[in-house]
């Protein structure tokens, strides 16, 4: 077995126990935790598959900022060391059926498929290019959706900061102080 | 990876908890885009730049979703799904 394989087994090997683990877990910081392991080790496949642009984007977005946030969250919001009830045995069993039933039907179709690899060469992917394409009008350009998203941006931070202010919709308007 | 974000997000009742698996599910189809974009076109960039779009748009979800959870744990102290349930009248 080559190296490269040896690695990729690891990290898949990773990822899907950890991912078990995090939505079977009792307690709900050691689930955040377990997706951090998920985010990084997924991580790690791309800088195997030569993407160092969207692994780097990968760990600092989600594995520096979504994890944050939710641990955060977590902080905010409950006790830490709150156990979970176990959940009724039957929504359990339905939703693993269903869960185990559509990984076998993906895994059978996609073993039944006949993947033909091209022999064109590979692209090398490097900051010039992305650049370059993320802002270009060809038709290989990527310009439209680069401004969408940061539309998209600017409407989540102003969301967030709407929904999450203090003071609802009910509340009279305090009276200005006697002088 | 996706189908264990599924049983997850069935499964559990903590809001929270819920939000972790939407985010198994994003991770699991960037692998997918990515891995098909290296092995079976290697000469175009194209799933390369969707994922990265797509984690763009998993991050903007995540914050306006805990956004909203924070408002829910205001209104009704706890954030199991099974306890919140009353519509504004």
């Amino acid at each position: 077995m080559s190296f490269s394989q040896v690695m990729f087994a690891i990290f898949s090997v990773m990822i899907v126990v950890f991912s078990i683990l995090t939505v079977t877990s009792r307690r709900i910081l050691r689930a955040a935790i377990y997706l951090l392991f998920v985010l990084v080790s997924s991580a790690g496949l791309y800088f195997m598959l030569n993407y160092q642009f969207l692994a780097a984007v990968q760990l600092t977005l989600y594995a520096g900022g979504i994890v944050v946030l939710i641990i955060f969250s977590i902080l905010l919001t409950s006790h830490i060391s709150q156990k979970f009830e176990p959940v009724g045995w039957k929504k359990s069993l339905f939703s693993a059926l269903a869960a185990i039933a559509g990984t076998i039907i993906t895994i059978t179709t996609i073993l039944d498929y006949s993947f033909s690899a091209t022999t064109e060469a590979a692209q090398e992917v490097n900051m010039n290019l992305i650049g370059k394409s993320l802002l270009s009008v060809d038709y290989d350009g990527y310009i439209l959706p680069f401004e969408v998203i940061s539309i998209l941006l600017i409407a989540a931070m102003v969301a967030a900061i709407v929904i999450a202010k203090k003071g609802g919709p009910g509340k009279t308007e305090s009276q200005t102080p006697n002088q | 990876m996706f189908f264990t974000g599924i049983y997850g997000f069935l499964t559990r009742r903590n809001l929270i908890t819920i939000l972790m698996s939407v985010e198994l599910i994003l991770n699991s189809v960037n692998i997918n885009l990515v891995a098909f974009n290296r092995y079976l076109y290697p000469h175009k960039l194209e799933g390369f730049f969707f994922s990265l779009f797509v984690i763009a748009v998993a991050a903007c979800e995540a914050a306006v979703a805990i956004a909203i959870i924070i408002n829910i744990y205001r209104r009704f102290t706890t954030i199991n799904v099974e306890d919140v349930n009353e519509m504004k009248y």
